[in-house]
């Protein structure tokens, strides 16, 4: 138990010297991304064999770094020597790996990158030699496209530090932000720094987090609650699950500054159920910050009392929405109420109450420490800071990407994301998850940030963004969205419930080839209804992936309803595929995949699909390298 | 409580802050449809029937004004083509999911509608999902027998398990409440039938006519929620109206008749 904030400092001095110890310490990731690519396998393995040669060697499980590509990822800090980070590591490689270090020669072989300066990522200076002990050939994490621009503050010390060793945290400058806050500053201070600095919810509201406090601190009412929204839903977001496996303190340091700043002595960390790992880590870190006297009845000593406690979600997408998740919380079914009052005001069991997104407290422990001017300088002009972004689908590079706020979405695809995987066509991009838009290849100079994206017709939401090709039906997307969102809408209020079905159901008229050219006008009415009638964020912004490609799209639209085609040819009524003879190399690949023996062919013969058999599954379209198989 | 100006309709008035919209315009004359609303019950805000425009600085919005608190400096519009074009789908897209409820065809011929453009899909009967009943159940009379199970399209009301209830007391609060008549009870003999919720109930007679009257249930609950002070006589409503009425003519006469002898609603 640390009882001053004195006492803490000393704490942090003596966890730095441990944190880069005079012996090599070799560090696996291990959140959810990598065990399912065999981290697991990859730990055992190194440990093994740091055991067998009688190495002395420390061995750690860490968080991930956000390259999912790349997984699983291990990492060496070896005395006076850059950081090395190793990709698509293996039980064997690993224990190469080991072997080479304890002879001296440090592996480049699947080396990713090198960290000469800890300064980009974990708040940590380290004495280096200089020498590079022929590793020269590495390139510096700096000089890696994906990584070259990113600006990591809510993904700090992810991937860098033990998530279930608080010691490490305090080594990277974790709790300094709340020493500061309990010694020099106080609530109304806090929260101005927090609403000059200009940080917005991350969870896809992009409310003023400042404001928000306010409001909270002046409300009445006792006891006042702290959320932590980590019921991440969206398809494709990931950001949230990584910093609470990889860095679950910074979340608990936020959160402990947000109590001081409104008052509140409790506060409640919701996960989603699919996040077993997440729930595992949050947990032992409370359990690690009770024991270091960082939550409880007087932390550091000081009087102010404050604890977390963390409930899971039971599966429900809705729950991401804030009075949802307060009714869910509270022991109701997930539904959300008009919030016609805030939760500021009025939530958890009817106390003013703040909910923040995961990314968000992330936020706050940084901007207290370095001052808000600094933060301030960070993004664009109303959007502040940086924003993580889960870019995935058709990119080179897909994983976290934290960037400051109003880099152009054609940067982030190309420059950072490598381009679309085999160099296909960029096609759409659709932003914010479900609740999101498909943006088209014209507003890809779009800086990216809270309110350029809603005038474009999407939603920054949680920084979600599915890459797509130009073999991807956006009509067929836009019905998907709209099957997902029909199945998690929780039905309260007609217009979500209702609103969504009839969508559904027109969207699926389309895609199989029954669409009247009505139906669009039908659409919008419908879109506009549930999007300005809905009673929650759920079905406000439900339609937007229907809107957006009706804006962008249109011509697809018409194309399944006029020419009864599907240009992109994946709606199998609107689809027939056949092989271009000119481009046809009659490799047999083809012949090969097809599940229903619609395709024949010899030899130095083009090969011919038979309409007949033919069930339009694409597979063939998959695998030709010619790009023969063509839609007509 | 505080006074707080806002303009309805165009008429500035001065209304209680937090109190809601929906009843301050009802009391000023405004007719606002509501399908989900009860002024018993805690506002829900699910029905969309009551959605209102509301302008608050330079943002306007539709929103319902069942759950909308007067505050400070709101404009709101009752009757706007917006607010009109909503009521109209909303009516529109109840009517195609339950086609059998007359009251919403009725309505929605107020508002123009001669038939739902959409598929209709009749596997509710007349619900419309509105909540009324799982509301009163739980938040009036406490027994919490019926409940929403399933979510989003697939949404229903039902018993848990969809078995007859053991916690139904039977007390017809959720029919009365229902605005399309979908919930059924039918007393036949002695026993009252909660058709919908596929529930049985045992009656009591009447110690004065001896007609069944009340489901043993609804007497033991409410007993038990009047205490031990206060037991309940076993009289109808009807035989205590005319007993009351007995009393009442006693007492201006003076005379003593038998209708005195009759049990009293309470026996203390």
């Amino acid at each position: 138990m640390i009882k001053s904030i004195e006492e803490l400092a000393e704490k942090r001095s003596s966890a730095k010297s441990e944190f880069y110890p005079k012996r090599v310490r070799i560090s696996v990731g291990m959140g959810t991304c990598g065990l399912a690519n065999g981290a697991g396998d990859v730990f055992e393995g190194i440990r093994d064999e740091v055991q067998k040669q009688g190495l002395d060697f420390v061995v750690r499980q860490v968080g991930c770094i956000g390259f999912c590509q790349m997984e699983p990822i291990v990492d060496v800090l070896a005395p006076r020597l850059p950081r090395v980070f190793y990709h698509h590591m293996s039980p064997e490689r690993g224990r190469e790996l080991v072997s080479g270090i304890s002879e001296g020669n440090f592996c480049t072989k699947w080396a990713l990158a090198r960290l000469d300066q800890d300064k980009l990522l974990v708040e940590l200076d380290r004495p280096l030699d200089g020498k590079l002990n022929g590793l020269a050939s590495v390139p510096t994490f700096e000089q890696l496209p994906f990584y070259k621009d990113q600006v990591k503050i809510a993904l700090r010390n992810c991937g860098f530090i033990d998530p279930h060793d608080i010691e490490e945290y305090l080594a990277a400058g974790g709790y300094s932000a709340l020493s500061k806050v309990l010694m020099e500053m106080g609530p109304e201070q806090i929260i101005d720094t927090i609403e000059k600095a200009g940080l917005r919810g991350r969870g896809g509201g992009g409310f003023v987090t400042g404001k928000k406090w306010r409001v909270c601190r002046q409300a009445p009412g006792y006891p006042k609650y702290i959320i932590c929204n980590g019921d991440e839903g969206d398809p494709g977001a990931f950001m949230d699950r990584s910093i609470m496996e990889s860095n679950p303190y910074v979340i608990l340091e936020g959160m402990t500054i947000g109590a001081y700043a409104i008052g509140a002595e409790q506060g409640y960390i919701y996960v989603r159920l699919e996040y077993p790992l997440a729930v595992e880590n949050l947990r032992s870190a409370i359990k690690q910050a009770r024991e270091y006297g960082l939550l409880g009845e007087s932390i550091l000593g000081t009087g102010f009392g404050f604890d977390v406690q963390v409930s899971r979600g039971a599966g429900a997408f809705v729950c991401g929405e804030e009075t949802a998740l307060i009714a869910s919380l509270a022991g109701y079914a997930g539904e959300p109420r008009t919030r016609n009052v805030y939760p500021a005001e009025k939530g958890l069991f009817g106390r003013p109450t703040v909910i923040n997104n995961v990314e968000t407290w992330a936020n706050v422990p940084v901007i207290i420490n370095k001052d808000w001017k600094w933060f301030a300088e960070i993004g664009n002009d109303k959007s502040k800071g940086t924003k993580v972004f889960s870019v995935v689908g058709k990119v080179r590079n897909t994983g976290l990407v934290e960037v400051p706020m109003g880099i152009t979405l054609r940067r982030i695809i190309y420059d950072i994301c490598g381009g679309i995987l085999n160099e296909r066509k960029f096609k759409g991009v659709q932003t914010g998850g479900p609740s999101g838009g498909c943006l088209p290849e014209s507003v890809l100079d779009l800086p990216v940030d809270f309110d350029r994206l809603t005038e474009a017709g999407s939603i920054m939401g949680s920084g979600g963004m599915i890459v797509m090709d130009d073999r991807i039906c956006v009509v067929e997307v836009a019905r998907y969205f709209m099957e997902f969102l029909t199945r998690e809408s929780c039905g309260k209020c007609t217009a979500c419930r209702e609103g969504l079905r009839q969508i559904l159901e027109v969207l699926e008229r389309i895609t199989s080839g029954k669409g009247v050219p009505e139906d669009i006008e039908l659409l919008e009415e419908l879109c506009l209804y549930v999007r300005d009638n809905s009673l929650c964020g759920l079905g406000k912004t439900a339609a937007n992936p229907v809107l957006s490609t009706l804006r962008y799209f249109r011509q697809e639209y018409m194309a399944h309803i006029e020419q009864q085609k599907c240009p992109a040819g994946v709606c199998r009524e609107l689809t027939t595929f056949r092989i271009a003879p000119e481009k046809c190399k009659a490799c047999g690949k083809c012949i090969k995949v097809c599940g229903v023996e619609a395709i024949t062919g010899k030899k130095k013969v083009p090969h011919l699909i038979s309409e007949d058999k033919c069930i339009q599954c694409g597979a063939c379209r998959e695998v030709c390298p010619f790009d023969a198989v063509i839609t007509v | 409580m505080a006074l707080v100006e806002t303009v309805i309709d165009g008429i500035k008035i001065k209304a209680e802050r937090d109190r809601w919209a929906l009843d301050v315009a009802r009391e000023m004359g405004i007719s606002i449809p509501t399908l989900c609303h009860h002024p018993a019950l805690e506002p829900y805000g699910a029905c969309r029937l009551c959605v209102v425009e509301v302008t608050k600085g330079e943002r306007t919005w539709l929103t319902t004004s069942c759950d909308l608190p007067i505050r400070e400096g709101l404009k709101i519009k009752t009757d706007t083509p917006a607010v009109i074009e909503s009521r109209k789908m909303t009516l529109e897209l109840l009517w195609a999911r339950a086609p059998q409820a007359e009251y919403i065809q009725k309505l929605a011929r107020e508002y123009g509608v001669e038939k739902p453009r959409f598929g209709v899909c009749d596997d509710l009967g007349k619900c419309i999902l509105c909540g009324l009943c799982v509301r009163v159940c739980s938040e009036l009379v406490g027994a919490s027998a019926i409940s929403f199970t399933n979510r989003g399209v697939e949404r229903k009301i039902t018993t848990p398990f969809n078995a007859s209830s053991d916690s139904c007391i039977g007390c017809n609060a959720c029919a009365v409440v229902c605005p399309t008549g979908h919930i059924l009870s039918t007393d036949i003999g002695l026993v009252r039938h909660m058709e919908t919720w596929k529930t049985e109930l045992d009656m009591v007679r009447c110690q004065v006519c001896g007609r069944a009257y009340i489901p043993a249930k609804e007497f033991e609950h409410i007993q038990s929620k009047l205490g031990e002070q206060m037991a309940l006589g076993k009289i109808c409503p009807l035989c205590r109206r005319s007993q009351t009425a007995g009393r009442l003519e006693a007492a201006s006469t003076g005379t003593k008749t038998e209708l005195t002898k009759i049990p009293a609603l309470f026996e203390i």
